[in-house]
């Protein structure tokens, strides 16, 4: 009787662990499902090498590549916020900071990763880019750079925080030789802690860089909805999931071209972010007890 | 003796002031924002606008439909994702520690966590709004929400059974429990805290959330209060980016001060939360 009881609990158990089996299916189906039939009408040669994205237009075009260009440029101005802050945090507050100063800091930055996202976008649109085009006056009200500056702030701790926690678990004995050595805190710390953490930093970054991609508020409030193949980080942009939140909020047909247009637009983003989350996962796996 | 000037520990502390620099770089951004939000918003926030509904006139539009659909959204989606997210965490660290299924699992979740928010909106539109008909309604939104959250929960949920000793364990089995009761009167007792802690986080993750929830639809111009996980709903992320995506200085400043509520909510959620992890980390030395 006991017995009984104990499998049917096990059963159930088991059961709520295949919802997240069944997420991952879902995602996939109805991204493969609803793009395949856009992939029907439109080539993936012509998806992957044009260079306009005008689904809404009269004159359609479905080249994904200004989507990607947008996604990517908001990404790499971020990350150039984000990776010299955030490592040099984690390296002052592993191997400079008093203790105490370092128990305040780490919570109060990780509230940066707790404010919801259309709040960074409130502060991209309203309070950075007008800052910047008092310095750069011919800077379009939307743009690449300020959402990406804001987004950068956004994933510092991220950054700060994994490579934090990386530096901190290699072993003693390793910085106590270069302290022995006669090294300044700053050899010991390029010169051998970052070298020895590097697995964990690198995923850091690429968690970092996954989550600057598919961010969406930030973007859509404030980077504009012109994909645009360019490098430009002052003229209007779009990324990738801006256009779908602009789709959204647009009267489209269900079954319609430009409903599956998101779809299709979803499965480059995915596609993305699955390789970038596997790299990560593939390193944490890889090089995780490499000093244990 | 006169010293000699060394460059080695010249970079040192110069790097020191920059670490300095850096960490009070994140610091002071942060503060900018909530002083300048601070600013805008709170003349704005008054009796009137917590009890008035969606309006054309700025001056007249109020947080309160927003407000209720995003405390609704929040009891619905920690209603479905909580019990969903700790069953799984519970298996995962108790059951099935060493067979395939398990750990074909745990690579899932972690793929999970990393998918964009957005995507599960596309899943959602599909799945929960077209066949299933839900619509866009409040239980859509939260299950919506649950899937994105259910990573969190699962992830948190281990960590703080992982916490839990093994002699704890092992006195119950001598004392003759079964498996399920020494989890169900020892260990999850005992894991009480950390569980709590990241539920609550995952929540607060949730009442943030917007992009998937404009994906199923959400964004509507609506003026009747919810009263059933059927009803359709706005929350206050979407009427804040509604708000801003118009011309009129009014409804920036509305924004403005639905932000402040918004992240008084989100800071109390975080406040508990590292309130309870310290509590708990202190209360307890095994």
């Amino acid at each position: 009787m006991v017995n009984k009881k104990e499998k049917i609990i096990e059963s159930i158990l088991m059961l709520c662990a295949t919802v997240s089996v069944l997420t991952t299916i879902g995602i996939l189906w109805v991204l493969i499902s609803e793009s395949s039939s856009f992939f029907s009408k439109v080539s993936i040669k012509d998806f992957l090498t044009d260079t306009q994205w005008t689904p809404l237009f009269a004159e359609k075009h479905f080249g994904i590549l200004p989507l990607i260009s947008g996604t990517l440029l908001t990404t790499f101005i971020a990350i150039l916020i984000a990776l010299p802050t955030g490592l040099s945090i984690a390296i002052y507050l592993n191997e400079y900071a008093p203790k105490r100063f370092r128990k305040i800091v780490k919570p109060l930055l990780e509230v940066l990763a707790a404010i919801p996202t259309v709040v960074y976008g409130y502060f991209a649109l309203m309070v950075v880019t007008p800052f910047l085009q008092k310095f750069i006056p011919d800077m379009a009200g939307f743009n690449a750079l300020s959402p990406g500056i804001v987004m950068g702030i956004m994933i510092i701790p991220i950054i700060s925080s994994l490579s934090e926690d990386a530096l901190y678990s290699v072993p003693k004995a390793l910085r106590e030789a270069s302290y022995g050595m006669g090294a300044t805190r700053l050899q010991t710390s390029f010169k051998v802690l970052v070298p020895a953490a590097t697995s964990g930093i690198t995923v850091s970054i690429i968690l970092a860089i996954s989550r600057a991609i598919g961010e969406t508020m930030i973007v859509a409030i404030a980077a504009g909805q012109q994909p645009r193949l360019t490098l430009n980080p002052l003229v209007p942009i779009e990324t990738i999931t801006t256009y779908i939140v602009q789709v959204s909020l647009g009267d489209v047909v269900q079954g319609s071209l430009e409903y599956q247009t998101i779809f299709a637009a979803g499965i480059a983003l995915f596609v993305l972010t699955f390789i970038l989350n596997n790299i990560s996962y593939f390193i944490k796996k890889k090089f995780q007890e490499k000093y244990e | 003796m006169k010293q000699k000037f060394d460059i080695n520990r010249f970079k040192d502390n110069a790097f020191k002031y920059f670490g300095i620099a850096c960490t009070l770089f994140g610091l002071a951004v942060l503060s900018v924002f909530l002083i300048n939000i601070l600013i805008e918003g709170l003349g704005r926030l008054n009796w009137q606008f917590f009890t008035s509904l969606p309006s054309r006139k700025p001056e007249k539009a109020g947080i309160l439909i927003c407000l209720l659909g995003s405390i609704w959204i929040m009891f619905l989606t920690a209603l479905i994702a909580v019990p969903l997210g700790v069953a799984s965490g519970i298996f995962l660290e108790e059951y099935g520690k060493k067979n395939k299924f398990a750990s074909f699992i745990e690579i899932n979740i972690s793929n999970l966590a990393g998918v964009p928010s957005i995507i599960y909106g596309l899943l959602a539109l599909e799945i929960f709004v077209r066949i299933l008909g839900l619509g866009k309604s409040l239980l859509a939104g939260s299950l919506t929400l649950s899937l994105l959250i259910l990573p969190i929960i699962i992830v948190s949920t281990r960590e703080a059974i992982k916490a839990v000793p093994k002699s704890i364990r092992e006195a119950s089995y001598a004392l003759g429990a079964t498996r399920w009761q020494t989890i169900w009167f020892q260990v999850l007792p005992a894991a009480s805290g950390g569980l709590l802690t990241g539920v609550i986080l995952a929540i607060s993750r949730a009442v943030g959330e917007s992009a998937p929830l404009i994906v199923i639809g959400a964004l509507l111009y609506i003026t009747t209060i919810p009263t059933s996980p059927m009803d359709d709903f706005a929350v206050m992320p979407i009427q804040i980016f509604n708000w801003l995506s118009r011309p009129q200085k009014g409804f920036i400043e509305n924004a403005t001060a639905a932000i402040i509520v918004l992240l008084l909510i989100t800071f109390m959620m975080n406040g508990l939360a590292i309130y309870l992890r310290n509590r708990w980390q202190k209360k307890i030395k095994w």
